[in-house]
């Protein structure tokens, strides 16, 4: 080939590759110009995946199609994020038009990529004021920086699920309401079965336990995660150091996080019958509202109640707070009935009657003002504990970033080694979070 | 007037022919593929919004801010050391056994083969049960004749030997290829060691050894570039041995314990498939292939070595 050939080939098959390259990296966009009173059918995508909860969606569904004959949904379940990210970036005719997430902790990767469609054009079509329908915290935890990518739909509650009968062996009164108080009952509620082992621990701190991540705990500080710039503060929280030092000392006042570890390691599942707090290897636990109905449906042997998580001692007036999240529901941006697909994201989210017979038949606590007051709710006493966590000023939530739950993720893993005891200096430890989080968010902008 | 080729000009286009269907394949999945990860190494890209130019960026994001990068390596070039030098010697071993069992050898060899056969994902999930610490059978028969069990996946220092073990158990495949291989070792040059005073090792040296190197190559290319794509085993045995479960949107770091079981393409799935961040996860592919080319290319030049010495 002669000389010059050469960088010319080189060159033509690199702007080539190039253009097939960048033609590759679009992928199919959906548009709002449907008429939503025209027959359609919306594909949705959500999460639940037990008998009941499938039944709750399809009986909800059924409702929706009664009141817009046009619309056939077809609903898919047990979708996990993972999958419904990959769909949505693959586009094309399978992908969901409505999707669901049960977590709020990518509700800023999707406003930020486009991936889930702003609401705010819909809402004001359609007139629905989103600040006289959802509580703050729920507003705050379904946008990202003034994009309203997705509604609550229905929201989870996190308090503690106490063995009465433990606490009456024990001589324990009523549940710990400060962080000493729990540490104490805890260490009473206690009994070793031999070296190294347990009958049963008080409070497994462990942040691998279940719900345990450490995030969920922490929430009881009232943590400010971000300052104002969006740079991450944990090393500058004061509250990020008493935290840490009170979930050490929980382990400590039960034997150490090398027992109760290996105790933890003969824990069945967490949805399954072999259950800690079930099987009354627990006997206070942190958990969400929907375990209560599951204790009801497995028969527990033994008596429980529910409470708010304690708080720490100088924070005593904050009790009743708690960590929020939800599932949260959006329209895909690859959605070609976008108009239709509100409907139906309106009708699951905002419609009272809806969100009140959804919240009952699954075990959620309702996402609406108008829902939560409704006399038609279920009227269980444990259940409506989880009402006043949410409704409680000082209850919080994840804040959105643009890179999902990367900074959760990052800080759990983080958690893990102090609670191992491998980070020797907390400080510096803490800084060097920051510094990875911060780096991290940097990478995944723009 | 009908346009007449010359020959060599057919003769091109003939070649091109009888290759088109390699040179398609090529293209489409290897040569495009590498393009791209070249291109999205330099861009940012979370496959929704167009790709912008961001430099090296992704490149130093990769080796300068990502601290699991480090661990990651290691522990894949752990896996390809140590993983495949194990494999190779075992399925060696247990090749040349069966190939001596007389009577029951159809019993050895498929009850050998059978766990192979297991899909990954089941065969550790089985395999984290029985070396659960807490509960399972294997430290409790070792507790029973007073031996405390380690921590097997529950432990960093362990947990990759574990994920060893679990190779060892599917061990099938080797064992059938050398098993083949140790079969075609001509009878006669045994005899003929044998007439010289040979005994068992210096057959195996001299005979058997020699016979069987292009397929102990072959075994240690493949193994290689395997065991540099681990993924679903150290995944799995890390989700379930860390007993974390908290909800199905949540994401945890692979890698449990301690990212002892941290690998680069499971790296390069979270990057690209959990953060959708493309760019880095090009880069990772990119440390990836240039490794496994490099091993690649040492071994085949070694192979090419041996080769040319038995000649």
């Amino acid at each position: 080939m002669p000389r010059w050939r050469m960088p010319t080939c080189a060159s033509a098959a690199l702007a080539a590759a190039g253009l097939l390259l960048s033609g590759c990296a679009n992928p199919s966009v959906g548009s709002a110009n449907d008429d939503p009173t025209k027959p359609v059918t919306l594909k949705f995508w959500h999460g639940w995946a037990t008998p009941g909860e499938v039944k709750a969606v399809n009986d909800s569904i059924d409702r929706f199609e009664k009141l817009h004959p046009n619309i056939t949904v077809k609903a898919t379940g047990n979708v996990s994020d993972e999958t419904i990210n990959q769909a949505l970036r693959a586009g094309g005719d399978k992908a969901p038009d409505v999707v669901s997430s049960f977590t709020t902790n990518n509700v800023g990767q999707y406003c930020d990529s486009g991936m889930w469609v702003d609401l705010d054009p819909f809402m004001k079509k359609t007139g629905l004021d989103k600040h006289k329908t959802f509580p703050k915290t729920l507003l705050d935890y379904t946008s990202y920086r003034g994009n309203q990518c997705a509604l609550p739909l229905l929201a989870d509650a996190f308090g503690m699920y106490y063995n009465k009968d433990a606490f009456d062996e024990a001589g324990i009164e009523r549940p710990p309401r400060t962080m000493s108080e729990f540490e104490k009952a805890a260490k009473k509620l206690t009994v070793r079965s031999g070296k190294g082992s347990y009958k049963r621990v008080g409070f497994m701190p462990n942040f691998r336990f279940y719900q345990n991540s450490p995030d969920r705990l922490f929430a009881q500080w009232g943590p400010e995660y971000f300052d104002a710039d969006g740079d991450s503060r944990l090393a500058d929280e004061p509250s990020t150091y008493k935290f840490f030092k009170t979930a050490t000392r929980l382990a400590d006042a039960q034997g150490g996080f090398d027992d109760l570890e290996r105790f933890r390691m003969t824990f069945g599942d967490e949805m399954s019958s072999q259950n800690a707090f079930l099987t009354q290897k627990v006997a206070m636990h942190l958990d969400g509202e929907w375990r209560g109905l599951m204790l009801k449906d497995a028969k527990a042997e033994f008596n429980w109640d529910v409470a708010p998580l304690p708080v720490p001692d100088d924070q005593a007036d904050t009790y009743g707070r708690g960590f929020i999240t939800g599932t949260v529901a959006g329209i895909a941006h690859s959605s070609k009935h976008q108009n239709a697909a509100w409907e139906l994201v309106r009708f699951l989210t905002a419609d009272t009657k809806q969100v009140v017979n959804f919240a009952n038949a699954i075990h959620n606590v309702p996402s609406t003002f108008a829902a939560l007051k409704s006399p038609d709710l279920d009227a269980d006493p444990t259940f409506r504990t989880f009402f006043d966590i949410l409704e409680n000023k000082h209850s919080k939530a994840l804040p959105p970033s643009v890179n999902g739950g990367a900074y959760v993720v990052s800080l759990g893993d983080f958690a893990y080694g102090v609670e191992a005891g491998r980070v020797s200096d907390l400080r510096k430890g803490l800084k060097k979070l920051d510094e990875q989080i911060d780096a991290d968010t940097l990478q995944s902008k723009s | 007037m009908a346009m007449s080729l010359s020959d060599p000009a057919r003769r091109r286009l003939r070649t091109l022919g009888f290759l088109s269907p390699w040179l398609v394949g090529f293209s489409v999945f290897f040569a495009y593929p590498l393009i791209a990860t070249v291109y999205f190494s330099f861009m940012h890209y979370n496959q929704i919004k167009e790709p912008t130019f961001v430099g090296l960026r992704n490149w130093t994001y990769v080796f300068e801010q990502m601290p699991l990068f480090g661990p990651a390596l290691r522990n894949t070039l752990w896996l390809v050391v140590i993983m495949v030098a194990v494999r190779v010697v075992f399925g060696l071993s247990l090749g040349l056994l069966i190939t001596k069992i007389k009577t029951g050898a159809g019993f050895f060899r498929t009850a050998f083969y059978i766990p192979y056969l297991a899909p990954p994902v089941a065969a550790t999930v089985a395999f984290v049960f029985l070396l659960n610490p807490g509960s399972g059978p294997v430290n409790e028969i070792l507790g029973s004749i007073g031996i405390s069990g380690p921590n097997w996946f529950n432990d960093p220092d362990t947990a990759k030997p574990s994920l060893v073990l679990l190779s060892l158990w599917g061990i099938g495949d080797l064992m059938v290829i050398f098993m083949a291989a140790l079969l075609d070792v001509p009878k006669e040059q045994y005899e003929a060691a044998e007439l010289d005073g040979a005994g068992p090792w210096a057959k195996f040296r001299y005979v058997t050894w020699p016979s069987i190197t292009p397929i102990v190559m072959f075994a240690v290319v493949t193994g290689v570039v395997q065991t540099m794509q681990y993924y679903t085993q150290a995944l799995v045995a890390g989700k379930v041995a860390s007993g974390v479960n908290i909800g199905p949107g949540s994401v945890i770091q692979p890698g449990y314990p301690d990212h002892s079981t941290l690998t680069v393409p499971q790296l390069v799935y979270q990057m690209g498939f959990q953060n959708f961040n493309t760019g880095a996860a090009c880069v990772l592919s990119l440390v990836l292939f240039a490794i496994a080319m490099a091993v690649t290319m040492l071994l085949m030049r070694k192979r090419s070595g041996l080769l040319a010495a038995e000649d």
